[in-house]
């Protein structure tokens, strides 16, 4: 293999194609590394910085960092562990994560990531910060659930390329902005598309929710990831 | 050696997760066998009648009562643990967390269409606990040592728990166990 | 709503100019409307929410009503320490107006801002724009009954500064305070010579001779210039920029105020410098908001260079082209940050991208870019008159040259110190006429608190690197206080982008309060320190990066205040106080609060 990139994580020697992230790679090898704001097809942001390894002893969010030769990439290491785990609990404070009222409970991303890091409690103390609930014609917009991560900022678009759902504030108050001609002009599909791209409960398209029993959901009986590490 | 004694209380909660516990079926015949319950609304016992190994708390802390109450288990119990949502973050009760209270009792009390006119009052009755500002997690108020969390935890959950702290052995969970749901 | 469209017809549908037209609006009609976001979002056919997302990312940037006088006063720890909290009183009472609102004669709003940049003339505000240093309670009654009669802020200004500060483009009462001049920056420069010498040379002549001075960036990094110039010609490409970052937002530091002040030539024509070596034939200036007092000065002298054949079209008849624009921010830190600066530069909200690619490879509209600092920029310029070798013999082997420090705090004479690198922190005190001195904050909040076990480092890039930035706190001074103050500031200027940052600076002043309260145990210290670490090795770009120093410097060289407060003995301390809790219900109520009633047992 010629044009292979070699590299190892957690001493696993592992290939790649140039030009792939380390995330990618990882996934390609049967190595799981969580995403939050990351979504296949859409360019990476950054933001949650839940996906970080070392890679040659430095901090890198392997959503957006290409793979290089020869790279030593820790990944699940306790260190790497622990700090991951303390994004989810921060995102857990920072908000209002009410999950036994969530119509996402059991498909939520975040909740499904805190599953599988058994966190029981988190070690930051609850901001209970106020943030409103939005109505649009089609959707709600639950901020309190909302962890900023821009997959809809980036996915839901108009066809010329129009910002429907853009970032407002800065620091602690940054918060997801609707503009309201254009989300009034949304179709269902939209919507529905919008509603599934979000990784937690705050696109809500009005009148479903709740429609999968407990215990059938996405996270229910198994970690967020398996499909990953069964890939091996 | 004389069998471990176990105290539960709930404060701000809703009696769910209590009744997840007793949910455990027949294996409550077991923990009867191994354990001792002291002041519990299971046995109605009011006052804690010795040192308690462990202390089950449902819910958090919404009146002065309840953080009356959780301190008392504190100061009475080996090991705590925050049972459920409510008691871990506050649960459906701290949902009031993003009200001030003011606007929660006016609205309630005074303004709310179900409020006859001549009723008009928030309660100022002395016997009433009075009202937190907001609804605290139990671990804002005292040091818990433990915490299941689900709303209710599922009575494998307790179970497990149980099982692990009478027999002094680290807890394991499987997958399905931990829910926040 | 004409004057709407003629600022919207000015800038053309040029997207990259979206903050100068919100600017320009503002300054007209006094805030930003729905209408106008309207108008403005169908003409450059961009959503209303990401203006409203520019608008609300950018302090000086209003979608409200603001009073006729916008006033903004600095919130920095120099302008806490030189009285800000009086200052701020008499502006509440002479104008009836509190912090955070606008009065209800819509005469004036009242803001606190980060840093403006003037710490050696401290409290210091800006109001509609103009500086006003030095505040004290006399001087708002008078600024106050001054906005009363309806004076426009400028005129309100009365005595100007020295040197360019009284040009008559600039009019500020802002004071250089030049304390010590060096032989880079501060000697004589004469227009027109340094790139005349660049000029003679190949533009991988001019690389070499920046490598060969050894010229390391001054904006904090340190990165070699002539490197970054090297990797940003290297890039193919149809278009090359040169960025100047003037954004000094860094709390503490004033020293490219100063530079742009009395050197701005030699800046411009270090940015030419930079554009021959790098191949560009346009530079950005980017001028922090807070300095736009002296971009009318600016732009006369750029007129004067075209003028003169020093800039523009075939600068010295040599054919090479090289133009310079001045765009600005509108009040964020962050963008001082390069990525940041590019996207606000571009007319978008200042948050930084990610790395790669660098802007050296994509930068300004996603060319080829090198960021340059003010001084860096200036330096090259003098390197170009006095060669390499000259440089190198001043300052140590590896930190060669001068460097521009912002001196300000606890000292007899504050203000700009050009000194030769490699000088102890203890000797600048000395110079500074500093006494009794408990800690000195080097390279500004995100830098490093030392105390005095540490005075005798040195001031270069392997000890105690600084973009320019020194404070100064005396054993009177509560250093809590201080991290305090800087806590503050990264909450406030953090883009928000990422998690660690946005929510764990938060968390992380929460446990510092409850520490400082008195209510920390040895595993909050050892929380407050962890936490502090997850912030630093997680977060997206530098900002986050070192937010969390003013806890973990002074955490290393200050323990011992962090654990006298602690409670070594208690394993739990609740921040919880029940009297307190209950104090909303028992004013609902009219009732007393009786601690342990009896029948909750
Ligand atoms: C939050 C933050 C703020 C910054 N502010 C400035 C600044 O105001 N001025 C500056 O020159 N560099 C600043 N920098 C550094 C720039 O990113 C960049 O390294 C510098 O402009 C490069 O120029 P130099 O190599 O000439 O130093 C900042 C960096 C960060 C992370
Ligand atoms: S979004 Fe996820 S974590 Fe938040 S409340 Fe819903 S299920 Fe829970
Ligand atoms: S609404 Fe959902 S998709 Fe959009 S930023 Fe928030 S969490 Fe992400
Ligand atoms: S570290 Fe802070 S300033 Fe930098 S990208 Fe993250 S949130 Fe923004
Ligand atoms: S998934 Fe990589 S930063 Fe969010
Ligand atoms: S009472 Fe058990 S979770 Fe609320």
């Amino acid at each position: 293999m010629p044009d292979k990139i070699k590299f190892t994580i957690d001493g696993k020697d592992c290939y790649a194609e140039p030009g792939q992230t380390i995330y990618e790679a990882a996934k390609a090898n049967g190595v799981f590394i969580p995403v939050l704001c990351h979504y296949e097809g859409l360019k990476p942001v950054g933001s949650c910085r839940i996906c970080s390894v070392r890679a040659n002893g430095r901090w890198m969010t392997s959503c957006t960092q290409p793979v290089t030769n020869g790279m030593v990439i820790e990944n699940a290491t306790p260190e790497v562990e622990a700090y991951r785990k303390a994004i989810i609990e921060m995102l857990f404070v920072e908000g209002n994560h009410f999950c036994p009222t969530c119509e996402k409970s059991g498909n939520c991303e975040l909740q499904a990531l805190a599953y599988r890091y058994q966190i029981m409690v988190p070690q930051f103390p609850y901001l209970f910060p106020k943030r409103e609930i939005e109505a649009f014609p089609g959707f709600l917009l639950e901020h309190n659930r909302c962890i900023q991560c821009q997959r809809c900022v980036r996915a839901i678009q108009t066809e010329d390329g129009q910002k429907i759902f853009a970032l407002k504030n800065r620091s602690k108050d940054l918060r997801i902005n609707v503009d309201l001609k254009l989300a009034a002009r949304m179709t269902e599909k939209e919507v529905q598309k919008a509603m599934d791209i979000c990784p937690v409960g705050a696109i809500l398209k009005k009148e479903v929710g709740f429609r999968i029993p407990i215990g059938k959901r996405k996270y229910d009986q198994k970690p967020i990831g398996s499909e990953v590490e069964e890939n091996k | 050696m004389s069998k471990p004694v176990i105290a539960t209380a709930s404060l701000a909660g809703c009696f769910g997760c209590h009744m997840s516990f007793l949910d455990i079926d027949e294996r409550i015949l077991e923990l009867i066998e191994l354990v001792e319950f002291d002041k519990s609304p299971i046995d109605d016992l009011k006052k804690f009648t010795r040192p308690v190994d462990i202390g089950l708390i449902e819910g958090g802390c919404c009146n002065a009562e309840n953080v009356e109450v959780l301190r008392y288990f504190r100061e009475n119990c080996r090991i705590l643990v925050s049972v459920g949502e409510c008691a871990i973050m506050g649960g459906l009760p701290a949902m009031r967390n993003l009200i001030p209270l003011k606007e929660c009792l006016e609205e309630a009390y005074l303004n709310s269409p179900t409020v006859a006119p001549e009723d008009r009052l928030i309660p100022n009755d002395e016997e009433l606990p009075l009202l937190l500002n907001r609804v605290y997690p139990c671990h804002e108020i005292v040091k818990i040592d433990y915490f299941l969390p689900g709303c209710p935890p599922s009575a494998d959950l307790i179970w497990e728990a149980l099982m692990a702290l009478i027999h002094s052995q680290p807890l394991k969970l499987d997958y399905p166990l931990i829910k926040y749901d | 709503m004409d004057p709407i469209r003629k600022i919207l017809q000015k800038y053309k549908r040029d997207r990259t100019r979206l903050i100068d037209i919100l600017k320009d609006i503002q300054e007209s009609e006094g805030s930003i409307t729905q209408q106008a976001i309207e108008l403005v979002a169908k003409h450059l056919k961009i959503s209303r929410a990401e203006i409203e997302g520019v608008i609300t990312f950018y302090h000086f940037l209003s979608d409200r009503p603001l009073g006729k006088y916008a006033v903004y006063l600095n919130n920095s720890i120099t302008s806490e320490m030189a009285g800000r909290q009086k200052v701020a009183e008499a502006l509440e009472k002479e104008t009836g107006c509190k912090f955070g609102q606008t009065s209800e004669d819509n005469l004036v709003s009242l803001f606190e801002t980060s840093c403006v940049g003037m710490n050696d003339q401290e409290p210091a505000a800006l109001i509609n724009g103009v500086v006003f240093t030095s505040l004290n309670e006399e001087k708002v009654r008078k600024i106050v009954a001054g906005m009363k009669r309806g004076l426009a802020a400028q005129e309100m200004v009365e005595e100007y500064g020295d040197g360019a500060n009284g040009h008559e483009l600039v009019r500020a009462m802002v004071k250089n305070n030049i304390r010590k001049a060096g032989a880079v920056i501060f000697d004589e420069f004469t227009p027109g010579q340094a790139i005349a010498q660049a000029l003679n040379k190949t533009p991988e002549g001019v690389i070499e001779e920046i490598k060969k001075a050894n010229l390391l960036g001054r904006g904090g990094a340190g990165f070699p210039t002539g490197l970054k110039w090297e990797l940003c010609r290297q890039e193919k490409s149809d278009q090359h920029y040169v960025v100047c970052n003037a954004d000094e937002g860094e709390p503490g530091t004033f020293k490219d105020r100063v530079i742009l002040t009395e050197r701005p030539q030699m800046v411009f024509e270090g940015m030419a410098i930079a554009g021959y070596a790098v191949g560009a034939h346009l530079g950005i200036l980017y001028l922090r908001h807070e300095y736009t007092y002296l971009k009318k000065y600016f732009e006369y002298l750029l007129q004067k260079m075209r003028e003169e054949g020093i800039l523009g079209k075939n600068i010295l008849g040599r054919g090479f082209d090289f133009d310079i624009e001045i765009k600005s921010g509108a009040g964020a830190y962050v963008c001082g940050e390069e990525s940041a600066l590019i996207e606000s530069a571009e007319g978008k909200r200042g948050e930084p991208r990610d790395r790669p690619p660098f802007p050296v490879q994509k930068g300004y509209l996603d060319k080829p870019t090198t960021v340059n600092n003010v001084e860096t920029l200036a330096a090259s310029a003098r390197i170009m008159l006095r060669g390499s070798s000259w440089f190198r013999t001043l300052g140590t082997s590896v930190s060669a040259g001068t460097k521009v420090l912002s001196i300000s705090g606890d000292c007899q004479r504050p203000g700009i110190y050009e000194v030769e690198f490699g000088i102890t922190v203890r000797e600048l005190l000395e110079m500074a006429g500093a006494q009794d001195t408990l800690a000195v904050q080097v390279g500004g909040p995100s830098g490093n608190c030392i105390s005095e076990s540490g005075f005798g480092r040195k001031i270069c890039y392997s000890d105690l690197a600084t973009g320019g930035s020194f404070i100064i706190f005396n054993r009177r001074r509560d250093l809590f206080a201080v991290v305090r103050n800087f806590l503050d500031f990264f909450i406030e200027e953090s883009c928000g982008w990422c998690v660690p940052c946005r929510a764990g600076n938060v968390l992380l002043k929460k446990k510092f309060e409850k520490i400082v309260a008195g209510l920390g145990t040895a595993q909050d210290l050892a929380e407050l320190e962890a936490w502090g670490k997850i912030i630093k090795s997680m977060s997206r770009c530098g900002l986050g990066q070192t937010s969390p120093n003013p806890v973990l410097t002074t955490l290393t060289n200050f323990r011992e205040l962090y654990e006298s407060r602690i409670n070594k003995k208690a394993d739990f301390i609740p921040e919880f106080d029940l009297g307190q809790a209950v104090m909303d219900a028992c004013q609902l109520t009219g009732r007393k609060f009786k601690e342990e009633s009896e029948n909750a047992r």
